[in-house]
């Protein structure tokens, strides 16, 4: 990869840049020092995360969404994260059957993504991705996770703003006041509002974030708002853009944007780390006491904590 | 059969025909050799199915037809491609396709034509070994 490269992805090249998220995915090194380069042209665009359980219309949204952001005449990028197969290492990628309108118009970008074992229903290459199409000149990313449902807490801190997409009858109360959930979402979507029990799970969300009252850390003092859509028709959508491009303007207005940056950029230096040294590790872990050690375990002649140090007293050896 | 190495395939059903089972039957049997498939749904645009197979830098598309018209939209997807420098990608087909339009279709650059009776392992197994993943990291050509 040359500079031509990078001049090319920064003028929007599609080719280049879908290449160049092919290498991200493979972790090569020369996509990854392309990367690197291309970091320093990042940090315009506006991320969004949009997460919640599967079948939820997550991916309608998205759909509804880019409409709405090209209307304002914004160039929109997205990465629709879906999950790999454990048993095979084989995904299929289909949110963006939802989106193909979209596909022609050479302001968007839809890029499809699987998680490759990946927890917190993103995939690791993802934080590249949307750092290529930021390059690229996109000016929001829309970044769709995978949709497990209670541990997706790791794209709403990569997001500027995070949504919380629901439907009327996906858990009562209970399910809201486990952690994570109310804590982490800037805005809350009721998608399918049609349905019967859309007004219901509004005002039981409300009523829940109304109790959770003044959390130390629990966003900035805002309480994020419930708003209601029908994706498939377009309904609330425009609405639901214009929430969230106030939510920005909020994030500006107090001088929370900087602490928001911070707290990505952070979580992208610990995901990094964490790879980094997780191939370190890989790298030099002695595979024939790995593998005694397995058997050990299998036979409870050692617990796993043990097992552990054991690889990790041998590692700082070598 | 299990794949060696892990490719990237579109699989797309161009024009009106919506009959979407066969499509999804080659969807599910690469997945479960290892690849990741990009599925689009019915109704596509050659439009759409080759800006979809470049933003998502697919070494391999699969096209299928039931309807008739594979040999204008089979050679649209091509043209396409060729037209945005992209003709890299294999370009495979299936569906109901008469024995004479199959050697046009090839002609026309599409790599193989797979018709109905074909398991799914003769497919992979021609995937395995016809198709490279893309060298990432290196330029596209052009």
């Amino acid at each position: 990869m040359t500079t031509e490269t990078i001049d090319r992805i920064i003028s929007g090249d599609v080719r280049s840049a879908a290449r160049l998220m092919r290498g991200i995915e493979e972790d090569t090194p020369d996509a990854l020092k392309t990367l690197e380069t291309l970091y320093r042209h990042t940090g315009r665009a506006y991320i969004v995360g949009i997460t919640g359980a599967p079948g939820g219309g997550k991916s309608t949204l998205v759909d509804a969404l880019i409409g709405a952001f090209r209307r304002r005449e914004m160039k929109v990028g997205v990465v629709a994260i879906d999950p790999t197969s454990p048993l095979t290492g084989g995904a299929i990628l289909g949110d963006r059957v939802r989106m193909q309108q979209h596909c022609t118009d050479p302001a968007v970008f839809i890029r499809s993504v699987a998680t490759r074992g990946w927890l917190g229903g993103l995939a690791r290459a993802a934080v590249g991705m949307m750092h290529v199409m930021d390059a690229m000149g996109k000016d929001v990313v829309l970044v769709e996770t995978v949709g497990i449902g209670q541990q997706e807490v790791d794209v709403t801190r990569l997001a500027h703003t995070s949504l919380y997409v629901l439907t009327p009858g996906s858990g009562d109360s209970i399910q809201m006041m486990k952690a994570g959930i109310l804590e982490m979402a800037d805005i809350f979507v009721i998608n399918k509002a049609d349905q019967e029990g859309a007004y219901r799970v509004k005002m039981e969300l409300e009523a829940m974030m109304a109790m959770q009252g003044e959390h130390p850390e629990a966003h900035e003092q805002r309480q994020p708002p419930v708003l209601l859509t029908e994706a498939v028709y377009g309904k609330g959508v425009d609405d639901l853009c214009q929430e969230i491009l106030k939510h920005r303007d909020y994030l500006l207005s107090y001088g929370l944007m900087q602490k928001r940056e911070h707290e990505r950029v952070r979580l992208e230096l610990a995901e990094a780390l964490e790879a980094a040294l997780k191939a370190l590790i890989d790298s030099r872990t002695d595979h024939e006491l790995y593998e005694s050690l397995v058997d050990d375990l299998v036979q409870r002649r050692i617990g796993p904590q043990s097992a552990a140090s054991q690889l990790i007293g041998r590692l700082s050896r070598t | 059969m299990r794949a060696e190495k892990k490719l990237r395939v579109l699989v797309a059903k161009p024009g009106l025909d919506g009959h979407d089972r066969g499509v999804k039957v080659i969807a599910r049997g690469f997945r479960d050799a290892g690849h990741e498939v990009i599925y689009t749904g019915v109704h596509q645009t050659p439009e759409q199915i080759v800006s979809t197979a470049i933003q998502e830098d697919v070494d391999l598309v699969g096209l299928s037809c039931l309807s008739g018209a594979h040999l204008f939209l089979f050679s649209e997807v091509l043209r396409q491609l060729r037209e945005q420098g992209a003709d890299d990608i294999t370009v495979i087909g299936g569906g109901i396709i008469p024995d004479e339009d199959v050697l046009r279709l090839k002609d026309a650059g599409i790599r193989e034509v797979f018709l109905p009776g074909t398991s799914l392992d003769e497919i992979l197994k021609w995937t395995e070994e016809n198709v490279c993943p893309a060298s990432s990291g290196q330029e596209p050509a052009r």
